[in-house]
């Protein structure tokens, strides 16, 4: 029997966390992830939770402690945010290049200096390159939902790829939602445990990670690039998959609201993504034609349903990020992805860095200065000036 | 045990990407000799990294798991965790890394890996540079030694490894030396009947860093204990033991050689015995083994 948990984005990460069995945790605590580790810390004490929980001493050591437990064979989970994403830095390439399907739950927070404490996307976009692949979540039950989908995906043998789940801090994190928490049982089919493709292994002793030349690393590297593009394909067949057997979605690598006869499309991630669904049903009260894209996956990069998106409507897109000294990184990739495709207009915002808030009056704003016309190509919301 | 009574079986394959006269294979062999084929070896940036060969080959018979330079004890936490876990806790974990990894970069990992009981050895296989990089300064540097980063001899003394290991209280923590291959076997066969943390440091004095000829590695290993410049250990239950020469020395049954018998073989020192001797800072190096000496008979004979 399925259960409703009405709780944290966190608590509800955590139960996802262990009802997905992993053998090892490794975990280090920073706020605002804190109640993640916290909840799986009381999973241990009640004895639901079976798996190794290591405390280490910093988040390069979460990492670093969950390739070792990864390469040793075991499913392995952790959780940061901002600057202790930012510290295992290193080891988020190491883990992708090894071929670890590590899941990780990432709370987007402010970088500092100066220290804050609330949402920012900063902290994740700063890993595109990693190697991993990028969920973003807009609800408790997404976190949930993608938390347990992001093992099956990053076991598959053909993505063996790291996974890394984000939620807003605090509008997601610590805000109470319901969330429906099937049984065991049926997460257990859904999920089978981990059945590794290669293990550090006395009775087959083989040497990972060692010095490789040129011509073997440029492979490695390939084969990291096609297991992405697996990826892209799989996202959706395994969203399908958990619908039939639990009757909910969230999309595959975009949730599309309205979009069907859209001559506009917003694109927002995360939480301004659920924000923007209420905005869009305003405008549309006032008959405007307008959808959104919510992006849910990052990397791989979408660059053909965008190419599609684009060629239907007017872009909008928002971003919670900058990459200092270009743009908004998903108005960049995103412009980046149509190029040559279409010459279909595309609009960015720059909106609720350092955790202000983005309402939905907010994201109608934005909307209706970007079908006005008058916005220059890239608008730094409350600033009204060019990027 | 005899060195002839070692076990035949060899875990360090032929062929492998070592310099000629490389104190870290030597090490390898016998602690290897010890643990065996049931050992999952954690190996962070460090020589090691190159004595394993070239991808795809390898020369070690065991599983490696290369990590990053400051993540050998995370990353051998997490091997550990997860053999506990499956219940296979009759495989060692090894972490082997040199003195950077270990006094240095990986040194928050250590302790912390340490603190938590991890079931694991950590050997740091000391050659007192950087030498993988090509000879720079590390913390395990001594005073006064020429390297890349220190180019008109290092000015700082090393750090106490030892003391800083043994403030975490593990179930038992050791010094050796290649140059005394029975006394490091024997330390290594005692880690691994222990549960949780155990720590063994040896001595490898590496013939390209320290600028001596590469049929001398086991003779300056031999030097060092004699002049004090080294000492071997053992630590179980909070007692210290000394072992071997060090034991004599301690004791003050044998005179230690003075330092510049182990000095005056290496390049790295060479300016302090050319063009003309600086008998200050030859003085001051005595003066500083004779007081860690002094310091050591006071705290535990």
């Amino acid at each position: 029997m399925s259960e409703i948990m009405i709780d944290t984005g966190n608590y509800i990460a955590a139960k996802a966390a262990i009802m997905a069995k992993p053998d090892v945790v490794a975990a280090y605590p920073i706020t605002p992830q804190t109640t993640l580790v916290e909840g799986i810390a009381n999973y241990v004490a009640t004895g639901e939770f079976k798996g190794e929980y290591i405390c280490v001493e910093s988040e390069h050591s979460a990492m670093s402690a969950c390739i070792g437990a990864s390469e040793a064979g075991s499913r392995t989970f952790t959780a940061t945010s901002a600057h202790g994403l930012l510290l295992m830095h290193e080891m988020l390439h190491w883990a992708a290049l090894a071929r670890l399907p590590i899941v990780m739950c990432n709370i987007n927070r402010v970088i500092g200096p100066g220290w804050n404490i609330w949402t920012d996307e900063n902290d994740a976009i700063s890993q595109r390159d990693t190697g991993w692949i990028q969920f973003f979540a807009s609800s408790n039950q997404e976190i949930y939902d993608t938390l347990i989908q992001a093992f099956k995906l990053a076991e598959q043998s053909k993505v063996l790829l790291p996974v890394m789940i984000s939620h807003n801090a605090f509008i997601l994190s610590h805000t109470s939602m319901p969330a429906e928490i099937p049984a065991q049982e049926k997460i257990d089919d859904f999920l089978p445990s981990y059945k590794p493709t290669w293990k550090l292994d006395v009775d087959n002793p083989t040497t990972q990670g060692n010095i490789i030349g040129t011509e073997h690393y440029e492979h490695i590297r390939k084969a990291m690039q096609n297991a992405q593009m697996h990826a892209k394909k799989l996202i959706p067949s395994i969203a399908k998959e958990w619908e039939k057997q639990f009757g909910r979605t969230h999309g595959g690598l975009f949730e599309y609201y309205q979009c069907e006869d859209a001559e506009y499309i917003l694109i927002s991630m995360g939480a301004i993504g659920a924000e923007s669904k209420e905005a869009i049903n305003l405008l549309r009260k006032e008959g405007i034609k307008i959808g959104l894209a919510r992006l849910r996956v990052l990397r791989p990069f979408p660059t053909e349903e965008v190419i599609k998106l684009s060629k239907q409507a007017e872009l909008i897109v928002i971003d919670r990020n900058i990459s200092i000294g270009c743009e908004g990184a998903v108005f960049n990739e995103i412009k980046a992805a149509v190029y040559g495709k279409t010459d279909g207009k595309i609009t960015g915002f720059i909106a609720g860095l350092g955790g202000k808030d983005v309402t939905y009056s907010d994201i109608q704003k934005i909307c209706k200065k970007a079908i006005s016309g008058k916005a220059k190509q890239q608008i730094w919301y409350g600033f009204e000036e060019e990027v | 045990m005899a060195l002839k009574d070692l076990p035949v079986e060899e875990c360090v394959l032929q062929g492998n990407a070592a310099c000629p006269g490389c104190p870290a294979t030597l090490a390898l062999r016998i602690v290897l000799k010890s643990l065996g084929k049931k050992t999952i070896m954690v190996v962070p940036a460090c020589c090691t990294a190159v004595i394993q060969s070239l991808y795809p080959t390898t020369s070690f018979d065991i599983p490696i798991m290369n990590i990053a330079f400051e993540a050998a004890a995370a990353g051998a936490s997490g091997v550990e965790a997860a053999l506990r876990k499956q219940g296979r806790e009759d495989i060692n974990v090894l972490a082997w890394a040199g003195d950077g990894g270990t006094y240095d970069i990986g040194l928050q990992a250590l302790s912390g890996a340490i603190e938590r009981g991890t079931n694991f050895i950590y050997i740091c296989y000391n050659n007192q540079i950087y030498s993988n990089t090509g000879i720079q300064r590390s913390g395990a540097t001594p005073i006064s030694a020429w390297t890349t980063t220190t180019v008109s001899g290092k000015t700082e003394f090393k750090k106490e490894m030892g003391e800083i290991i043994r403030a975490h209280h593990p179930p038992y923590a050791a010094q050796a030396s290649i140059s005394d291959p029975e006394d490091l076997y024997r330390k290594v066969e005692k880690a691994k009947s222990i549960k949780g943390p155990k720590y063994i440091e040896i001595l490898a004095p590496c013939p390209p860093g320290w600028r001596f000829s590469m049929d001398k590695t086991v003779e300056m290993g031999k030097l060092a204990i004699e002049t004090g410049s080294w000492a071997l250990w053992e630590y179980e239950n909070d007692e210290i033991t000394f072992n071997g020469k060090s034991k004599l020395l301690l004791e003050e049954k044998i005179k230690p050689k003075p330092i510049e018998e182990w000095l005056k073989y290496q390049g790295r020192f060479k300016h302090l015995f050319v063009p003309k001797r600086d008998e200050k800072q030859l003085k001051r190096i005595q003066d500083h083994t004779d007081a860690q000496w002094k310091r050591y008979r006071k705290k535990y004979l």
